[in-house]
């Protein structure tokens, strides 16, 4: 049984110009100890796919769809005092922003044993030397005094891993980590990607890594799903991913990374590029929603959804003209 | 502007931008409240202009009717001295309309100056300016008013005078803020990238973007202004009879507000509507002139 | 055409005073402290770093957006280091900066045709019809559609607002272009748009272009040459193919393996350093190298002397760090001698 079931998820904003169906249509699984990476463009809906897994989009605005399941029990079925129980303990969120994510007020030792005692029901003093334990977990040299420190008084990086550490406190079945290293520099963000590895592989937490960053990927993933528009167009192991690309947009992506510039005739270095803008998010019609921008679409294309369909054991696709072998 | 030429001379172009007026027109008239605000502003300047000429004499003294509640003779009714009350607040709008709206806009012009100069380049200038602006800014502002009314002399023209410079402090405030704030963004440093002069910058580029703060500025210092020329006139700093204003005939009102309450309720209500009138006005400029407003 | 470079920058610092005046807590950031730069005629040098390391504050001292507290910065030979914003005016048309975000650098109260003929117009170039030649041309150019000319730049894509700024900053035919993080706020797809805007245009019109990232695959995709910045010191500079094959200090090693490479085979395989602590505050003196608190290799020399920018191997390939010999080469993080491994976790 998959840790995390995720079935046609659905979120829609209510918005004062009309609705905005940011995920129309999410489905995964997350096994356990599995990095799955969820990547895509700006407004893809991936945060909020992150935030709804949890309920935390608590909203009268928000309408969702399709169901989530963690080890087999339907989450819809918790009330909001159970969903509390829930967070943090059994799935634990880590957001992109690290400097608003944490209470400026109290100090880094208080808030980590804050989350261990409503859940762990840890004494305060005992809260407090796991707080030590989790921040030398999480690399943050000389823990004991850092406790003391309020947020303002560490960088970024040091702030991000706190937020980890916070997420991990309880030792959640799953993490779901919304951008984690988009805000810091590459020195720091091979730490923090280093942190996920050592939790994957000591504590067999399962992770959500959402992120735009195709490196970020490659390094640490074991599958990855690609977000276009509401929905996962390709889903594959990240080897597969990178070898065998089939989904048109997917390919785009690849081909738009400057590691993978193509040298022209002319000697001059050059990226594919992907045409044409993101659609709208306020509609849904019945067609594939990359037609516009996509290079092999045909009159088939426009005509109805594409479903998800596996071209590989493990690597589905929604596409009615995947591309197959290598890229260039 | 440059791009009709450039689409008149590319036939491919399919849609031509509209100029800026009629954009922001048809932005104004799809608001309904600064519609109303617009329509209260302009009916009370044509009842300033027409009123008096159409209407009997407002300073008329008839002491066979004196303090008479509203009929149909004298719709709002009559003063201490038998006067028509609806002529007076027509020819009061005059002089109110005129002491709000000049001495704003004359603190504004003179405000937005200093206030851009001083926030743009800092330095001593700014430091000198802002203390005398505190030292202004501590008196309240019609004891300013009265005390340059007071050396300036009665006249319709040094009320206004009085009223602009005691506003002006304020404005400069607002201004500098203003100017502090936004020269500090990115848009400004490319200005001076594509070669900007210092005043290039602060009207083209940092006045603009201070637009909505000097309108909500305005729309209060209207009525404010309209009340402070009461305050003059009543202490006879301000005009001189037979001319009249709302302000004087609200202070006047103060010693029959037992007898006659509605002396002082119909020059209060036009104040009141007034200020209404510049304040949807002003709310609903703001959003037009604001490009980002999507309506 | 004399070989003069369009740009030669020396020992340019910048501190700013920072704190407040009351608490007497005054601190100097010392944002940038003595960089040497040289940028050739129609070449593209890519200036990388970590944030706060000062890459900014060097681009816009160069464009002279912000007065530099000593050094030289010479454009097309004259020394502009000290110019007054009046005299800086005319030598603006020489130079112009494409900044991070787009939005934020772009007059909100303007429509495209506006922006883009602002240089033009502060420049006195040209009447009405020539300006709108010039300026729908080089909306062409960027990719631009001419329907946009009357839009406003909240009305426009992340991507269609820096090919705005691009045009705005080319219009008047800069020598130099100096382009701060111009694709870092933007996704891959649009990024990949943009750079190839940008090689198409330098090539067309032959600017010199300083070009500011942290993105090490796209500073390898678009500089010739590449300089590597830390902690508001250059330490190291070289051609891009020279810098990739053999980086030579430490701290340009540690980057270039903290890189994430979009490709799983290698990202998996290679080794990776991963420096301990973080970039120091720019407030503290440090005495020695810069880098010698977070160098896996540091010696003790590192924490009392500072080491110049020399071409030890090449002259062509100059690097700051007291391990590099003519003899030996550059020291390898990696491989490091076990004794001298302190900082490495
Ligand atoms: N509270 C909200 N109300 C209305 N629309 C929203 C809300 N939150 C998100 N959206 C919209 O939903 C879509 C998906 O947003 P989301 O934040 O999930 O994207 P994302 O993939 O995380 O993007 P990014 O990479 O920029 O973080 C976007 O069009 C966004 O504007
Ligand atoms: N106007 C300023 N006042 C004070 N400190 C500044 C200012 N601008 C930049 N700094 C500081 O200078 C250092 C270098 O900044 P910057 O040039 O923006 O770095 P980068 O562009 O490499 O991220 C940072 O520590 C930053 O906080
Ligand atoms: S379904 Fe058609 S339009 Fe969509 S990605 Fe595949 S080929 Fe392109
Ligand atoms: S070896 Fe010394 S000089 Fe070289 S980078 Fe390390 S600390 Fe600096
Ligand atoms: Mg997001
Ligand atoms: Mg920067």
């Amino acid at each position: 049984m998959s840790v995390l079931e995720v079935e046609h998820l659905r979120v829609e904003f209510g918005t004062e110009n009309g609705p905005v169906i940011a995920v129309k249509d999410v489905s995964f699984t997350l096994e356990k100890g599995e990095i799955l990476s969820l990547v895509g463009e700006s407004g893809c809906g991936k945060s909020t796919v992150a935030m709804s897994i949890p309920r935390l989009l608590g909203d009268s605005h928000v309408t969702l769809g399709g169901s989530v399941h963690l080890n087999g029990v339907d989450l819809s079925a918790y009330s909001e005092k159970r969903m509390q129980e829930v967070r943090g303990k059994e799935i634990s969120v880590v957001f992109q922003e690290p400097m608003t994510s944490l209470n400026p007020a109290y100090t880094v030792g208080n808030q980590i044993s804050e989350v261990l005692l409503q859940h762990e029901g840890l004494s305060r003093r005992a809260a407090l030397a796991r707080a030590v334990e989790l921040l030398e977990l999480v690399g943050i040299p000389d823990a004991q005094r850092r406790t003391a420190a309020f947020p303002h008084e560490l960088s970024g990086g040091m702030r991000q891993r706190v937020m980890i550490a916070i997420a991990v406190a309880c030792n959640p079945l799953v993490l779901i980590a919304d951008e984690p290293t988009t805000a810091l520099d590459v020195t720091i963000q091979a730490g923090v990607l280093d942190i996920f590895r050592r939790l994957r592989d000591n504590l067999g937490t399962s992770i959500v890594l959402i992120t735009h960053d195709l490196g970020v990927v490659a390094d640490i993933a074991d599958r990855v799903a690609i977000m276009y528009a509401g929905r996962i167009v390709e889903m594959a192991s990240t080897a597969e991913i990178f070898a065998a690309p089939t989904h048109p947009y997917t390919r785009g992506l690849l081909g738009a990374l400057p590691s993978r510039a193509i040298m022209q005739a002319n000697g001059r270095r050059r990226l594919t590029d992907i045409p044409g803008l993101v659609p709208s998010p306020s509609t849904d019609p019945d067609q594939c929603q990359f037609a516009p921008r996509c290079a092999s679409a045909s009159i088939e294309c426009t005509a109805a959804r594409p479903t998800a369909e596996p071209v590989a054991v493990g690597h589905t696709v929604s596409c009615y003209h995947p591309a197959v072998g290598a890229m260039l | 502007m440059s791009q009709k030429l450039i689409t008149a001379k590319r036939k491919t172009v399919s849609s031509i931008p509209r100029p800026r007026w009629q954009r922001v027109v048809r932005r104004f008239a799809r608001r309904p409240m600064a519609v109303t605000g617009l329509i209260l502003v302009v009916g009370f300047v044509l009842f300033a202009l027409l009123g008096p000429i159409l209407l009997s004499d407002p300073n008329q003294q008839d002491f066979a009717a004196i303090l008479q509640t509203p009929s149909l003779a004298h719709l709002l009714g009559t003063d201490d001295l038998g006067r028509d009350v609806f002529a007076r607040i027509a020819n009061g709008a005059r002089v109110s309309l005129m002491a709000g709206v000049m001495s704003t806009a004359l603190a504004l012009i003179i405000g937005i100056t200093i206030g851009l100069i001083t926030g743009f380049y800092r330095g001593w200038v700014d430091v000198i300016v802002m203390r005398i602006v505190d030292v202004m800014l501590a008196f309240p502002f019609l004891i300013f008013a009265v005390g340059l009314a007071a050396i300036l002399g009665a006249s319709l023209t040094n009320v206004i005078i009085a009223l602009a410079v005691s506003q002006v402090p304020e404005v400069i405030r607002i201004a500098r803020g203003e100017a502090m704030a936004i020269r500090e963004q990115e848009f400004v440093s490319g200005a001076v990238a594509d070669g900007a002069r210092d005043g290039t910058i602060m009207f083209r580029y940092i006045a603009p973007n201070a637009m909505g703060a000097f309108i909500v500025q305005a729309t209060v210092a209207i009525p404010a202004a309209i009340i402070g020329e009461a305050t003059l006139s009543f202490l006879g700093l301000g005009v001189q009879p037979p001319m009249s204003s709302w302000g004087i005939m609200l202070t006047s009102a103060q010693q029959y507000l037992a007898q006659a309450p509605y002396l002082a309720l119909f020059p209060g209500i036009a104040i009141a509507l007034t200020a209404l009138g510049f304040n949807l006005l002003g709310d609903g400029l703001r959003d037009v002139l604001d490009p980002k407003e999507t309506r | 055409m004399s070989e003069q470079p369009v740009l030669e920058v020396s020992n340019l610092v910048k501190h700013f005073q920072s704190g407040s005046r009351l608490g007497g807590g005054r601190t100097v950031v010392r944002a940038v402290d003595g960089v040497d730069l040289t940028i050739g005629r129609g070449e593209i040098l890519g200036l990388v770093g970590e944030s706060g390391s000062g890459k900014s504050t060097v681009g816009s001292c160069i464009a002279r957006l912000t007065q530099p507290t000593s050094g030289t910065i010479r454009l097309l030979g004259r020394d502009i280091s000290t110019l007054s914003r009046r005299e800086m005016r005319p030598l603006r048309s020489e130079v112009h900066v494409v900044f991070q975000d787009p939005y934020s650098s772009l007059n909100p109260r303007m429509t495209v045709g506006q922006i883009v003929t602002e240089p033009l117009r502060q420049h006195h170039r040209g009447g009405r019809a020539e300006r709108n030649r010039i300026v729908s041309d080089m909306l062409e150019r960027t990719g631009l559609s001419l329907e946009l000319v009357g839009r406003y730049p909240h009305e426009l894509s992340g991507g269609q607002r820096q090919r705005v700024a691009l045009a705005r900053a080319l219009v008047l035919g800069p020598s130099l272009v100096i382009a701060d993080e111009p694709v870092s706020a933007l996704d891959v797809s649009v990024q990949a748009s943009i750079l190839n805007v940008i090689l198409d245009l330098q090539v067309e019109l032959g600017f010199s272009c300083l070009f500011i990232t942290h993105d090490l695959s796209v500073v390898e995709f678009i500089s010739d040459r590449i300089a590597v910045m830390y902690l508001g010191k250059i330490v190291e500079t070289a051609t891009r193919a020279e810098l990739f094959r053999d980086p030579q200090h430490p701290y340009t090693q540690a980057l270039l393996s903290a890189a994430p490479m979009a490709d799983p085979s290698s990202a998996r395989g290679r080794e990776r350093i991963i420096l301990s602590g973080d970039l120091p505050s720019p407030t503290e003196e440090i005495s020695g190298c810069p880098f010698h608190a977070r160098c896996p290799v540091a010696i003790d020399r590192c924490r009392t002397e500072v080491p110049r920018l020399l071409g030890v191997t090449s002259p062509e390939h100059q690097s700051a760090c007291h391990l590099v010999t003519a003899e030996n080469g550059a020291p390898h993080i990696k491989q490091g001698d076990k004794n001298l491994v302190h900082n490495a976790s």
